[in-house]
């Protein structure tokens, strides 16, 4: 009977960007049930993208970043205390608390989580740090505005960028050690990757790509002095950033026969997750980073994505259909966007750049710093990245979503014919060969273990 | 080849009280050639398609030889607003500078107290009033006051800059099959006047600034470097005659719909909130720029037609934003309306540069009008028009005022 889903008890675990919006959008939908929000974080939720740019410049500050609402989500609200386990059957969520938590139905939304330096005793050094939370923020914000003689950043990907942007607008020194071939590779291919590099070394970035840092040392006391890279050269600094991107969240959903690992807990297109044999559920959703969703525009193949914008319009479509009947839920067919700014410029991106094998440069130039880069993949569109010029994205948007042919037709009013019209390879490097992850990962099909859960009693 | 009529009549000044049944004929019929060869779009989703599409030029040059104006191919006045990029974004970044973010964020919002101070003043004067005329009495004289104030240009300098300001819009008016060259050349040359007498007006601040924006251009240009004089000429004059042509229409639409929706004017007065989104509505249901000329750099395939390269195409933004595909109800004028992405303003690159003054200044003028608005009635109805299809708003907006009827 569809009024009952109108009621019932929701459980929500994540209690971020997707976790909130979710929580408003069952409101919004007429939801009137129990509605309980579980946070790892003690903290109300709050937005990530300026922990990295205006908080770490201190333009703002760490605890100034909250989100806003859009209205009461009228939730039991459990923050500071994390999910440790699911039992499908009983319908219960496990809380490290002991407590375990009744629902009719679930929303998985908890996230990722900034991969850890491999060697915990060199990670626990004074002076090396992650940056995720709004607590990393914080720390790091200190950390710089005490002057530090060098900053090393190990990871080129995004979130890397971005701090060694800061750094030099405050004329600290940076080092970035990436193991791929440059910064951004992993998520835009090796051509826009060269006018990355070239940004940080004009901006007085000390940039080395191709080595890995071995080891991180201290002083005896425990305080971070510098690094070894893998070619033999020592960095010295004050302070070391681990930027190697993300982890899912997903080891409290350990035995629970959900199609939960590295890549996410799987999903269909209306966000309902998988169980690990291929089955959909009807009563466990998911959204946001820690989903792993098909997508039509790129084969069905099931995207993994960390972006801001997936998180909001997934959550409101994983919310629609959490309170509606199946012929009445809709799809999450939205085309990924992220954006960044670094180096004083803006960076968006539509689409899946990864999902190429070839791209060109559309409108302006690599010279000018102002261009359009199209990715196309087998004769189609597939992405396209902006670098200076977000207000043409949209045109893009519409080439990906009606699969326009590649190259895009010539004429464009600030095209370089001679560029416009010659494709080059994209250059999309293995993620396995990069210190940062990518922030769009291609999860193919692969059931990349074989499992089976084995239920005593049922 | 059929030619279809409908710019024709679009542009005939005896449809220019309402236009909006010509646009719902323009929306069924799909993209036409028009009688003078031009294509005629009026469907949303198409014009925000090629206001988006980089192979659509804003440059007239661009247009095929019979397409052509009176020496346009050696015009060296070309403000930002008729360039496609690299040249635009060069110009209106430098345009921006002083007026907007990055350089200038706060610039617009700083103006609200000055913006309500003259229309206190303006709303004080029509106090006692029995018969008001909306346009010259109100609409026209603050967005004036403030473009001047913003620009630097002397307020009691208006005869002057009014009379060029009404050739050069008339320039540019979309009007179908009459030979335009006579008043192209009027345009051209009102327009050197007008850059001349500004590039003088900035040339008189250099080394001694005082706080607008040609002051700013001459004496503050920024990394990217000063404009040339020619540059400051085309794109001062550009700022000057749209910062008042646009906003008068937009405030007396404004006032108009309100006095032809009284439900919806008390609603305002008792949700005085409801204002913003009141005059987003406006700028949707009752918009001060109708149609956007535009030319194609390559074949382009729109809604099953193709528009050949370089023959103009005309976008008719009004119409857009009546498209029942886009809007519920479209027709109804809904204050609180959600989800309403209107065309007033344009889209892409060519976004209204000067849209968040605007929005400051219509939703400023109008709350201040409501009082006297809650008394007034319309003396006619339709008002006379302006003659611009393109700009279009009443040239006069007579309302009756009973005596004792407050002001404010």
């Amino acid at each position: 009977m569809p009024g009952d889903l109108w009621e019932g008890r929701i459980v929500i675990v994540g209690a971020s960007l997707a976790g909130l919006r979710a929580a408003e959008t069952l409101r919004e939908e007429g939801f009137t049930g129990p509605l309980t929000l579980v946070g790892e974080e003690p903290r109300p939720p709050y937005d990530r993208p300026p922990l990295s740019k205006q908080v770490l410049l201190g333009t703002t500050t760490a605890d100034a970043t909250r989100l806003p609402t859009r209205r009461d989500p009228d939730a039991d609200w459990r923050l500071g205390v994390a999910a440790t386990g699911l039992d499908p059957l009983a319908k219960r969520v496990l809380l490290a608390d002991g407590e375990s938590l009744p629902y009719d139905r679930l929303l998985i939304a908890t996230g990722t989580r900034a991969r850890p330096w491999p060697h915990p005793e060199q990670a626990a050094l004074d002076g090396v740090l992650p940056l995720r939370t709004s607590d990393d923020a914080a720390q790091l914000a200190d950390r710089l505005a005490a002057g530090p003689r060098r900053v090393l950043v190990i990871g080129g990907g995004f979130t890397g960028s971005e701090i060694a942007s800061a750094c030099r607008e405050q004329g600290i020194e940076v080092t970035v050690a990436e193991r791929g071939s440059g910064p951004l590779v992993g998520a835009l291919g090796g051509t826009l990757s060269k006018l990355a590099a070239g940004l940080q070394r004009a901006h007085g970035v000390d940039l080395r790509c191709g080595v890995t840092v071995t080891a991180l040392s201290g002083d005896g006391k425990g305080r971070f002095t510098g690094a070894g890279l893998s070619d033999g050269s020592h960095i010295d600094a004050d302070v070391c950033v681990i930027a190697l991107g993300a982890v899912r969240n997903v080891e409290w959903l350990a035995d629970t026969g959900l199609a939960a690992g590295p890549h996410g807990v799987a999903c269909d297109a209306g966000c309902r997750a998988f169980t690990m044999y291929g089955i959909v559920t009807d009563d466990v959703f998911v959204a946001g980073d820690v989903s792993r969703f098909p997508h039509p525009l790129f084969d069905y193949q099931l995207l993994s994505l960390e972006h801001w914008g997936n998180a909001v319009t997934q959550a409101e479509v994983a919310a629609h259909n959490m309170v509606h009947p199946g012929p009445h839920r809709r799809p999450h067919l939205g085309v990924p966007v992220f954006w960044s700014t670094q180096f004083g410029v803006n960076i968006k991106s539509v689409g899946v750049p990864t999902f190429s094998d070839q791209v060109v440069i559309a409108q302006g130039s690599l010279a000018e710093r102002r261009l359009v880069a199209v990715y196309g993949y087998r004769g189609r569109v597939t992405a396209a990245v902006t670098v200076n010029m977000a207000k043409w994205l949209e045109h893009y948007q519409s080439l990906i979503e009606t699969a326009a042919p590649f190259p895009p037709a010539p004429g464009a009013a600030d095209g370089h014919p001679l560029v416009a019209e010659f494709p080059v390879p994209s250059d999309v490097p293995d993620p396995k060969g990069l210190s940062h992850g990518p922030t769009v990962a291609l999860t193919g099909h692969l059931p990349d273990r074989r499992l089976t859960v084995v239920r005593p009693g049922s | 080849m059929a030619f279809d009529t409908l710019l024709e009549r679009i542009t005939d000044y005896a449809n220019r009280p309402d236009p909006y049944p010509l646009y719902a004929e323009l929306r069924a019929a799909g993209v036409a050639r028009q009688t003078d060869g031009s294509y005629l779009i009026g469907g949303y989703h198409d014009i925000v398609a090629l206001l988006h599409d980089p192979r659509i030029s804003s440059d007239r040059r661009h247009r095929a030889a019979p397409y052509r104006g009176l020496s346009e191919d050696d015009e060296l006045l070309v403000p930002f607003i008729r360039l496609d990029d690299p040249e635009h974004h060069r110009l209106r970044s430098k345009a921006m500078r002083p007026f907007g973010p990055p350089h200038s964020p706060g610039r617009i919002d700083a103006l609200r107290g000055e913006i309500a101070r003259i229309t206190e003043e303006l709303v004080d004067g029509l106090r006692g009033r029995t018969r008001i005329d909306i346009v010259d009495d109100f609409a026209y004289p603050l967005p004036v006051t403030v473009i001047c104030r913003l620009l630097g240009v002397p307020r009691e300098d208006e005869p002057v800059f009014r009379d060029w300001s009404t050739t050069i819009v008339d320039a540019f008016d979309v009007r179908s099959g009459e030979d335009a060259a006579k008043r192209q050349l009027a345009g051209a040359q009102a327009r050197t006047q007008m850059g001349h007498y500004l590039v003088e007006l900035a040339e008189r601040r250099r080394g001694r600034p005082t706080d607008d924006m040609l002051s700013a251009f001459v004496n503050d240009p920024g990394p990217a470097g000063e404009f040339t004089r020619e540059e400051l000429a085309a794109n001062g004059t550009l700022l000057l005659v749209a910062g008042h042509e646009t906003t008068v229409n937009l405030i007396t639409n404004g006032a108009l719909t309100l006095l032809r929706h009284p439900d919806q004017r008390d609603r305002l007065r008792r949700e005085p909130e409801l204002m913003p989104a009141a005059v987003e509505e406006l700028l949707r249901y009752e918009p001060p720029v109708h149609l956007l000329p535009r030319v194609p750099l390559a074949h382009i395939d729109v809604a099953g037609t193709t528009l050949p390269k370089g023959v103009p195409v005309v976008l008719a933004l009004a119409s857009g934003s009546r498209d029942p595909k886009r809007f519920r109800d479209p027709d109804r004028f809904a204050p609180a309306r959600q989800d309403n992405q209107h065309l007033g303003f344009g889209s892409g690159i060519h976004l209204c540069y000067g849209a968040p003054l605007a929005r400051i200044e219509a939703q400023t003028a109008l709350s201040a009008l409501l009082p006297l608005l809650g008394a007034a009635t319309l003396v006619e109805d339709p008002p006379p028009y302006r003659h611009s299809a393109l700009l279009r708003g009443p040239r006069h907006l007579p309302i009756e005022v009973p005596p004792s009827a407050p002001a404010t």
